[in-house]
This record gives structure tokens, sequence and C-alpha cells, in this order.
């Protein structure tokens, strides 16, 4: 099954009005939907290290309790690391969402179905690790609430949309990791850090 | 002292000091019995927060969050462990993030579960492959020299640091059978 939501404007929807919020996305197609909505050097952009989008999530989100964090992953990413929430649910920091953005495929390798395009159910997964504000969004007109609930800080979120499988061109931010990791910590707490 | 810290050794109330002389401010883990009582002191210790993971390759992006956010942090776990992290360690190499692992062993010294020495035998290669500078103590007067070191190593010089936990130090697992 395929939804109707396109990931790009999705994802533009989500960073809309991003204010403190910080960004951490998954290898792959999140990385380049984030980097085309705009670069930011408050954008963590994970290259490798596949399953551990979340985890940087969780750190980041224990680190700074007063800002927003948001975690923009794919379905085969975040079932790699499946463990991590009941992780971060052990914490629940209200300040962290979760948005995976689901084409029940690996796009990256050549569409090959996923675990989600063979019944696994991610919100219930969530759910049953203990996060307690899951959302399924299926429509567009839904995307502005769930970017406003990232934004009131009110409990972890883990929000799945599913979205269309259409071919997006390609948009590549910075690779280096040192950088990555530099300028974002620069963006936190000056050049000095 | 109360009865439980009479039963945490000396060179675990090393390890806490080490942590907190340096600012560390979280301490993540999968439990070891080896690593039993620092667990304990890190919980009740104001200033540490703690996370249980389900697997020991969640420590590496874990504490990669952490310090993007200004938080210094520790990853606890057995040697079994270090084989389920090889690729997260990718991360810590990429970009240069202050990594400190504390490895208990398994598999080195008067084991009795077989199943423990193929991992156990092969901690330090697969750290030494996978560019973490590794430390290791027989005794528990190397402890906090080492554990200080290691610390210092990470967050001075942005570097993966193991310190290797030796069996002869925390004592083989008694099962009984003897």
């Amino acid at each position: 099954m395929s939804g109707l939501i396109e990931r790009r404007p999705a994802v533009a929807a989500l960073l809309r009005d991003r204010g403190d919020l910080l960004l951490v996305t998954g290898l792959g197609s999140t990385t380049y939907d984030a980097f085309a909505a705009g670069d930011d050097d408050r954008n963590f952009y994970l290259w490798g290290a596949m399953g551990a989008a979340t985890m940087t999530g969780l750190g980041i989100a224990l680190a700074q309790p007063d800002r927003p964090v948001m975690v923009l992953t794919g379905d085969g990413e975040l079932l790699m690391g499946l463990g991590s929430l009941a992780t971060i649910a052990q914490h629940a920091p209200p300040n962290l969402s979760i948005v995976v953005l689901d084409n029940e495929q690996y796009s990256e390798t050549g569409q090959q179905t996923s675990a989600t395009g063979s019944g696994t159910d991610l919100v219930a997964v969530a759910a049953g690790c203990g996060i307690t504000d899951t959302r399924l969004i299926t429509r567009e007109d839904e995307v502005p609430a769930l970017r406003d609930a990232i934004h009131t800080l009110a409990a972890t979120t883990l929000a799945v949309i599913k979205i269309s499988n259409t071919p997006q061109p390609r948009a590549i931010p910075i690779r280096d990791g040192v950088m990555l990791k530099n300028r974002f910590r620069h963006a936190l707490f000056g050049v000095g850090a | 002292m109360s009865e439980t810290d009479q039963q945490i050794h000396r060179w675990q109330h090393d390890i806490l000091s080490a942590f907190t002389d340096a600012g560390i401010g979280h301490v993540s883990y999968v439990p070891d019995g080896g690593h039993k009582g620092l667990i304990q002191l890190c919980e009740r210790t104001n200033g540490i927060g703690t996370t249980a993971l389900t697997s020991e390759e969640e420590g590496i992006p874990l504490s990669a969050g952490l310090w993007l956010g200004g938080v210094k942090s520790a990853l606890l776990m057995q040697s079994s462990g270090v084989g389920n992290c090889i690729n997260m360690l990718s991360m810590a190499e990429s970009c240069r993030f202050p990594l400190v692992v504390l490895i208990t062993m398994r598999g080195e010294w008067g084991e009795f579960v077989p199943w423990q020495i193929p991992m156990g035998s092969r901690v330090a290669p697969v750290l030494g492959i996978m560019a973490v500078d590794t430390y290791r103590c027989e005794s528990a007067e190397d402890v906090a020299p080492t554990v200080r070191a290691a610390l210092d190593h990470a967050y001075f010089s942005d570097r993966s640091v193991a310190v290797i936990l030796a069996q002869r130090l925390i004592g083989a697992k008694n099962w009984g059978t003897r």
C-alpha cells in the first residue's frame, strides 16, 4: 500500500518556522529530504550507521531538554534499530519527536519491500514499547498539526507518515562527519566549543 | 558505609570518582555482573543520568547525541557486547566523536561458559581494527589512573577509547560447581 502524501512537501511543512528545533536524519532519503527543505547548521545528517538516528536524537533530547528535537527517518532505518524505542520509552523525553517516512520499501537500494510492507505496524510497535503519543498520518492536511505538536514539548511522539514512493531528485548535503558535528555544536555553544 | 557499599569494589568507587571529576553527565549500559556495583553507584549519583540499553550498539549514537547536546558520557558493557557495536563505531570514527567504553571481560580467565570465549578472545583485535584506542586493567590499582587517562584521551583528543577490565580483576563468575 502506498499513501498519497509526497515526502518533500511534508518535510518542508514539518520544518516550517523551526525556531530552536534540532534535527537528526537517518541515512538515505530522509537526509536528502531535509537538505532539500533548506540546510541548517542544526541539521545532523547521518550518512551511515544505519539504525542510529533515534538514539542520536535521544542523546540530544536528554542533553537539551528545553529544545524540540526531531528525528526524521525512514521505515528501513528505524527497523534496524527497533529496540531503541524501548530504550527511549525509559526516559520519554517530552521534547523528542520521531517522524518516520514510511513508503514500505528500501528506496535507496532498489525498492525492495520492507517489513512495513508486509504487515509490521510501527505505530503499534512504538505504543507497545511504551511511547504514549503515537500517530498514523495518511493525509497531507494532518502534517501541520504534527509540526505544532513537535514544538509543544508535551510528550515523546512517534508519527508514521505514509508516503508515496515517487522518486525524488537527489539533494546531497555535506558528508564530512567532523564538519557536521562541529557546525552543530558551534550553532549551540559558539565556535569555542 | 552501608552494607551495599561494602559489596562494591574499591575500584568501582574509583571509576565513579573519575567520572564525576571529568564531568560525566550520563552513563549507559547493558548490564553485566562485573559492572553491577558501578551501575548502582551511578544510579544514585546526582548529576549522572543512566540508560539501560537493549543492545550495546545503541550506546554509540546515544553518546554521540549527548555530546552534540553538550553532555559527556560513558558506556558500560560486557565483552560479548563489543561485537554488537562494530558498524556503529563507524559513526564515532567518521565524526571523531569522543567515546568512552568500559568493558568487563568474560571468556579469558577461568571461564565456565565456553560460548563466552569466541567473542571474549577477540575483543582487543576487534576494537583495534575499528580504530578504538584500548587500555587494559589487570589489577585494582590500575583502574583509577587508566579510567582517568581514558576520559582525558577521549574528551581532549576526540577519540574512541575502551578500557578493558580483565576477568582476573573482576573475578570469574561463580557457578557453584565446586
